[in-house]
């Protein structure tokens, strides 16, 4: 079926009281092409927020702004409004990794360092400086327990990560990212490389996460987003299209775009 | 979604109209039978309901299966949702229009009465209401489903007012009462049934539930 023409209407977008983050008019160009255009959006805290829509929408752009990664993008070019509580994320001035620091990322494909289980989830605080064996050993605990981890890898702590299946991979990167205590995380399709089983897992530990983070989450599984999150965003053509609650948006959508590409009818 | 989901859809939608049509016919014929004392109507009528409740088990089995295959979502799941619970409503049609015809071979069987109720209207009103909650169903048309829902005090009221007549005019007679008023009590429990399946439509076509719901309308 044939990809519908580009948003005609206004996006249709909840209203969040009291966010976290607040996105206002955010354009983004890579060289000549314009990936984001005109995105408005609030992320609600302690939710888990869903971003979807077909490869090339600028779901992963658009995460990758709320914590600065873009920069390490040559020839971007950001504007609009991006705050989180009163900083201004965009501002020359921002300390960008302490920003990442509070909002943490999960990637597609888990990156462990080539170090110990246990050294990958305190890289964050060792690079801050600390070294205090029992401020790192309880760091290592609480993280890999908050990332259902633990009672898997308790014993051989000092093995090499890089003897972790793909499922306990990805929860050794969300241990990882826990441990720095971020305010938020990001995660950019972070099941896409796990089998039905991990999957599942990492699923449960993402509704388990929202009751201390703010998750917000880019998927192209619908399922996925429809099973997890809080809210859902979809974007199309670099245009937000639709943004509600989940519930909402997969039951009775708003706009008839989001309604043909989560029916798959297009996309 | 993969293609044969939308042609496992559409199949579904074939065999729902297929069964409304059955039903709507069944229930027209149990209303000839009744005035024109036709035995031989009246179990044609009964012997149609088995081939309507073996259509009911295979739509709701494949709406079931769809459902766990695809997980379908927004409008297909309102729709699947809505199959199931109409289906499981023309089967309840079904079983009165079967009621109905078993009144009708009863007083096939047993000399002439001078039946004192005008059956006619309401059996007219309930078999518009459910022609038109079942073009409200083909056509996706929410504004026709709301008028049938309207449509049903109306049926609610004649129902009453039958029995109140039996009371009063046929208390010599209480086996001829009861059969009257179970004529009527069919028809009337076939326009709730419709109303039902008009609600449903409305359902499917907004995503509204206005069951309960006056209020908001």
């Amino acid at each position: 079926m044939s990809a519908p023409a580009q948003a005609l209407q206004k996006p249709h977008v909840i209203d969040i009281k009291n966010p976290i983050l607040t996105i206002e008019n955010l354009n983004l160009w890579y060289g000549n092409t314009h990936a984001l255009k005109n995105i408005s959006l609030s992320i609600p805290p302690q939710k888990v927020t869903a971003f979807i829509g077909p490869s090339g929408c600028g779901k992963s752009t658009l995460l990758r702004c709320l914590n600065r990664m873009n920069d390490l993008v040559d020839d971007v070019r950001i504007e609009g409004n991006l705050r989180f509580d009163s900083l201004d994320i965009n501002s020359p001035t921002v300390d960008v990794i302490g920003l990442r620091r509070r909002i943490g990322m999960v990637f597609q494909k888990s990156n462990p360092f080539p170090k110990s289980i246990y050294e990958n989830v305190v890289y964050g605080l060792r690079i801050a400086g600390i070294n205090d064996r029992n401020e790192l050993d309880a760091t290592a605990e609480r993280s890999l327990r908050g990332a259902a981890l633990w009672d898997e890898v308790k014993d051989r702590l000092y093995e090499s990560a890089l003897t972790l299946s793909g499922g306990q991979t990805q929860r050794l990167c969300i241990a990882r990212a826990i441990a720095v205590n971020p305010e938020i995380i990001l995660m950019d399709e972070p099941c896409s490389a796990l089998d039905p089983i991990a999957t599942a897992r990492v699923e449960d530990l993402i509704t388990e996460l929202k009751e201390r983070y703010t998750v917000v989450i880019v998927t192209h599984n619908m399922q996925q987003a429809a099973r997890i999150s809080d809210y859902t965003a979809f974007l199309y053509l670099g245009e937000l299209i639709e943004y509600d609650e989940t519930e909402k948006i997969f039951t009775r959508p708003s706009r008839q775009q989001t309604q043909d590409y989560i029916t798959g009818r297009f996309g | 979604m993969a293609k044969h989901f939308f042609t496992e859809i559409d199949q579904i939608k074939k065999e729902i109209l297929a069964l409304s049509a059955l039903v709507e016919e069944n229930v027209q014929l149990a209303i000839k039978a009744l005035h024109e004392r036709n035995d031989k109507l009246a179990k044609e009528v009964i012997k149609q309901d088995d081939i309507i409740d073996q259509k009911e088990v295979e739509i709701e089995e494949e709406c079931l299966k769809v459902m766990a295959l695809h997980q379908p979502v927004a409008v297909d799941l309102r729709f699947l949702v809505s199959v199931l619970k109409i289906n499981n409503d023309l089967e309840r049609v079904g079983d009165l229009a079967v009621n109905i015809a078993n009144k009708a071979s009863y007083f096939s069987r047993h000399p002439e009465i001078t039946i004192p109720i005008d059956f006619g209207e309401i059996a007219n009103k309930t078999k518009l209401m459910l022609k038109l909650s079942l073009d409200a169903f083909v056509n996706l048309d929410a504004e026709l489903a709301r008028q049938v829902c309207v449509m049903d005090e109306e049926v609610d009221r004649m129902k009453r007012e039958a029995k109140s007549y039996i009371r009063k005019n046929i208390n010599n007679d209480f086996d001829l009462g009861d059969r009257l008023y179970s004529v009527c009590r069919n028809l009337e429990r076939i326009s709730d049934m419709a109303t039902n399946i008009a609600e449903d439509v409305v359902y499917m076509v907004e995503g509204r539930i206005i069951r309960h719901r006056a209020q908001d309308d």
